[in-house]
């Protein structure tokens, strides 16, 4: 009995950092709609500079002061991010503000690997917290009571400062309604950099807390940021009192999770959450979600098949790209079955975004269910390579299947946080079932039959693939259930008035999206010979998303050039530097604030604008963006 | 009139919200091509009342029978398939779509294409598109973007839409807010030859008394929530109750046709 309460404090304990950071998040997203990828990085810089504040001072004075003014200095970072980055993109699309503080949290990653090395670093042990606690022959850290003691008091304060200062009253305002606010006279430049501010104190408060219990490194903000996702999306995004909640919650799951499955404990916190989404799908405390904003341009000009021509230059690029074997070396080739792979990839990401307006943050899963679909039936069932190449992409069907029915209840940022979620939990699978994916060790020796070994065999192979693949959904987005599609993106309301049954019409989309993506991931574990969870990764599925808005959400056939443009550049890149991160991340940045229709669509708008000299057409395509 | 068949009736319909009752005990009936308004000062129950009947929002109490069935409880997207067309009172339409292939869209559901992964959406029902395009007179702007047309011309095109399952009632939510006054009443009359000659029969709130008085059959007046009249434009006009409750715009509208008289 003893060891389940003292489990039940660890996990109490352990939801402290949650709430800080979950709360932040909610109050940042409650003001500016802003979600703030990034919090997980601010939360991992204040875990940095708290790390080297509490070593160059010592003493209780130079370990307490050096966690709130580690806090603060990453608070006045935030307010540095917030002036010069997010001012620019309030008005963008939430995907691309999302994107944005993705590539912020790249920069973060290898800017903290600069500065404090790769290694773990561990932190001191709190002064006058370093004993435990004696609980009927069981040890309590005395720091944890501590932490359990901190997060009500944490959030009475903020519900004193939003209930009791007329600030508070201003950010409850502004959550209502912003618009309102302004009209009211408020300056809302600084109502937005405060609230901002208070955000990121409070992750960086998180980090630096959590240094006596946890070593500090490089990966701590993608693990914060998806157990913070879970956390919000559990307790309802912007609101406090649903951060905590859910912030206990899922620290009590995981905490009595280890007990029951000590391996996938990540398994409990899902089915709480997939039960949650049902019953009420904006979580325990959060309101229904305002429609969300268009994408810029989308009004501008129609999709239209391609005209003859356009067919004909299509056929012959793919004939050019055939010819390539003719003059290239085998490294050469490699390099393009790898592009044609991702065009694959891409292609199926950018199906679901551009024609569902479904943005998924994590569509590796289901490029890295069917790598491992195809290393399974491979290596364990030795069976032929065709064989496995038709049957491995229907793991990513299948997972695709089961989580796509509960993403698809969701929309905008919640479908968005939601499907990272999702690709965390399959990547949790990857990495910790040693014993059925081989976990960091991964599935070796998957190797292609011999009429596809050879490298231009299997360019060919991986070009054929990816041309027929991109063919289709081509095809789709033009048949009824494309325009279906695209219906329930355009107007959820009117869609449901003409007897469109949107979750379902979704929810086929994502099946379609994730088996497409299961073709790319069969075909990359044979292109490898092997599968690693980095296949389910994150930061695979971030390439996909900066893939398709380098292509242009708002165009058809957007994705193949973006995955062309991109992976040709990243292997380059990675060739040239070890600071990819920091150069990828600064990308992603600039393009979301120059360039948000991409390469495609900045083409597509300069030839529309050069088509129409006549003013009249001139003059209704400004009126369409003035009403923008 | 006992021949034609009632579409919709309602009986003892309740919403509240609260202490608030927004709909109170409402009872009423719709018969084919009839033109049914209904009015009230604002907050008087007209949208939760619309809400209710398009499955947008669930009744406390009260029966809902739509060409037979009873709706309460059911999603819009099954309402629709039992023939029933919606306008919104802001108009909900495809902006990234033509305006022909917002009409095939609605067409497609219609025939129960929706999952049909490999045909042409520009080939489905193209005559049947464009002779619905006609018919609100849109035919002359098929191949525009939805998303260029002018405010009017989408309440056409939303029109045309809500047409397209061949439906027996047509539910329009203040069919002409946001228009001028011209376009205001070319559209009714329009709305009201469409279903005169298709027998279908129309639901609509309005605000525009002009629009209410010319174009309703009958009228249901609601305030606070409970039905306070019900009859022909003349005995509502007459009804003092109405009056009291209209007094600012009843004048008005006595006033202005006996302006336009005079002109």
């Amino acid at each position: 009995m003893a060891f389940y309460f003292v489990q039940f404090l660890t996990g109490l304990a352990s939801a402290a950092s949650l709430f800080l950071v979950a709360s932040g998040l909610s109050i940042i997203f409650g003001v500016t709609r802003i979600v703030n990828f990034a919090h997980g990085a601010f939360y991992m810089l204040g875990a940095y500079v708290a790390f080297t504040l509490t070593e160059r001072f010592s003493g209780a004075l130079g370990f307490w002061g050096g966690i709130v003014v580690a806090a603060l200095i990453v608070a006045a970072v935030g307010v540095l991010v917030e002036m010069v980055l997010l001012r620019r993109i309030y008005h963008a699309p939430e995907l691309f503000q999302l994107l944005a503080t993705f590539g912020l949290t790249l920069m973060v990653q290898d800017i903290v690997v600069l500065i404090w090395g790769p290694d773990d670093l561990l932190g001191r042990r709190a002064p006058g917290f370093r004993g435990a606690v004696d609980f009927f022959g069981q040890n309590i850290p005395s720091y944890d009571l501590f932490l359990i003691a901190l997060s009500p008091i944490v959030l009475g304060i903020l519900w004193l400062l939003f209930q009791r200062t007329r600030w508070g009253v201003l950010v409850r305002a502004a959550t209502q309604d912003r618009d309102m606010v302004a009209a009211l006279g408020v300056n809302q430049k600084w109502l937005f950099t405060s609230v901002f501010a208070l955000g990121v104190f409070l992750a960086a408060l998180g980090g630096a807390l959590q240094i006596p219990r946890d070593a500090v490194h490089h990966a701590l903000d993608l693990r914060i940021i998806v157990e913070v996702f879970v956390v919000v999306v559990i307790g309802g995004l912007g609101s406090i009192i649903g951060a905590f909640v859910a912030a206990v919650l899922v620290s009590e799951l995981n905490a009595f999770g280890i007990l029951i499955f000590p391996k996938i404990s990540i398994i409990l916190v899902f089915l709480v959450m997939a039960v949650v989404l049902i019953v009420r799908p904006w979580g325990l405390f959060g309101k229904p979600e305002a429609a969300a904003r268009r994408t810029p341009g989308l009004t501008v000009n129609p999709w239209r098949p391609l005209t003859s021509g356009e067919r004909l230059m299509s056929i012959g690029a793919l004939a050019l790209a055939a010819m390539l074997p003719l003059f290239a070396g085998n490294y050469a080739l490699t390099v393009g079955s790898e592009i044609a792979i991702f065009v694959i990839f891409a292609a199926s990401l950018h199906f679901l975004m551009s024609v569902g307006g479904l943005a998924s943050f994590g569509h590796a899963a289901y490029f890295g269910l069917g790598a491992y679909g195809v290393a399974f039936l491979a290596k364990a069932a030795g069976l032929p390579m065709i064989v496995s190449l038709l049957l491995g992409p229907l793991l990513g069907l299948l997972g695709a299947a089961v989580f796509g029915f509960f993403a698809v209840q969701l929309s905008g940022v919640y479908f968005a946080m939601l499907t990272l979620a999702f690709a965390q939990i399959i990547w949790s699978i990857a990495f910790q079932w040693v014993t059925v994916t081989g976990g960091d060790n991964g599935i070796l020796g998957v190797w292609p039959d011999n009429w596809a070994s050879s490298p231009a065999s299997f360019y060919w192979l991986s070009l054929g693939i990816a041309a027929l693949v991109a063919t289709v959904l081509r095809v789709i987005v033009f048949s009824p259930f494309g325009f279906a599609l695209r219906a329930t993106r355009d107007s959820p309301l009117r869609s449901e008035a003409i007897g469109i049954n949107g979750k379902r019409v979704r929810w086929t989309a994502f099946v379609i999206a994730g088996t497409t993506a299961g073709i790319g991931g069969a075909l990359f574990a044979y292109l490898k010979g092997s599968v690693f969870p980095d296949s389910v990764g994150i930061s695979l599925s971030v390439d996909a998303l900066v893939m398709v808005l380098l292509g242009g959400v708002e165009t058809v056939s957007g994705a193949v050039i973006g995955a062309i443009v991109f992976k040709a550049a990243n292997i380059w890149l990675v060739s040239q530097t070890d600071l990819s991160k920091l150069v990828l991340g600064g990308f992603i940045v600039l393009m979301v604030v120059a360039f948000p229709k991409g390469i495609v669509g900045t083409l597509e708008a300069l030839r529309n604008r050069r088509r129409s000299t006549d003013t009249k057409s001139a003059l209704a395509t400004s009126r369409v963006e003035v009403a923008e | 009139m006992s021949m034609v068949p009632t579409l919709l009736s309602v009986e003892n319909l309740s919403k509240s919200y609260g202490g608030v009752h927004a709909v109170r005990s409402v009872s009423f009936e719709l018969r084919a091509g009839e033109i049914l308004a209904l009015i009230g000062p604002n907050g008087a129950g007209k949208s939760t009342c619309f809400d209710m009947l398009n499955g947008q929002n669930m009744p406390d109490s009260g029966r809902i029978t739509l060409l037979g069935e009873d709706t309460v409880g059911r999603k819009p997207r099954a309402i629709w398939r039992l023939g029933v067309g919606r306008t919104f009172q802001i108009t909900a339409t495809f902006p990234t779509m033509t305006v022909r292939e917002n009409v095939q869209v609605a067409l497609v559901s219609y025939g129960r294409q929706l999952f049909n992964l490999w045909g042409s959406t520009a080939a489905y029902a193209r005559g049947e598109a464009g002779r619905l395009l006609e018919l609100v007179g849109m035919g002359a702007y098929a191949e525009r973007p939805c998303g260029e047309l002018a405010y009017g011309d989408l309440k056409r095109l939303e029109l045309a839409i809500a047409l397209a399952n061949q439906p027996r009632l047509l539910l329009m939510d203040e069919p002409t807010a946001g228009m001028a006054p011209r376009e205001r009443i070319e559209l009714m009359r329009l709305t009201a030859r469409i279903a005169r000659e298709q027998s279908i029969g129309v639901l609509f709130t309005e605000h525009d008394m002009d629009v209410v008085f010319e174009h309703a059959d009958r009228i249901l007046v609601l305030n606070r929530g409970s039905l306070i009249a019900e009859g022909s434009p003349e005995e509502v006009r007459g009804n003092p109750q109405v009056r009291a409750i209209y007094l600012g715009e009843g004048l008005v509208y006595d006033a202005r046709h006996r302006e336009g008289a005079g002109a």
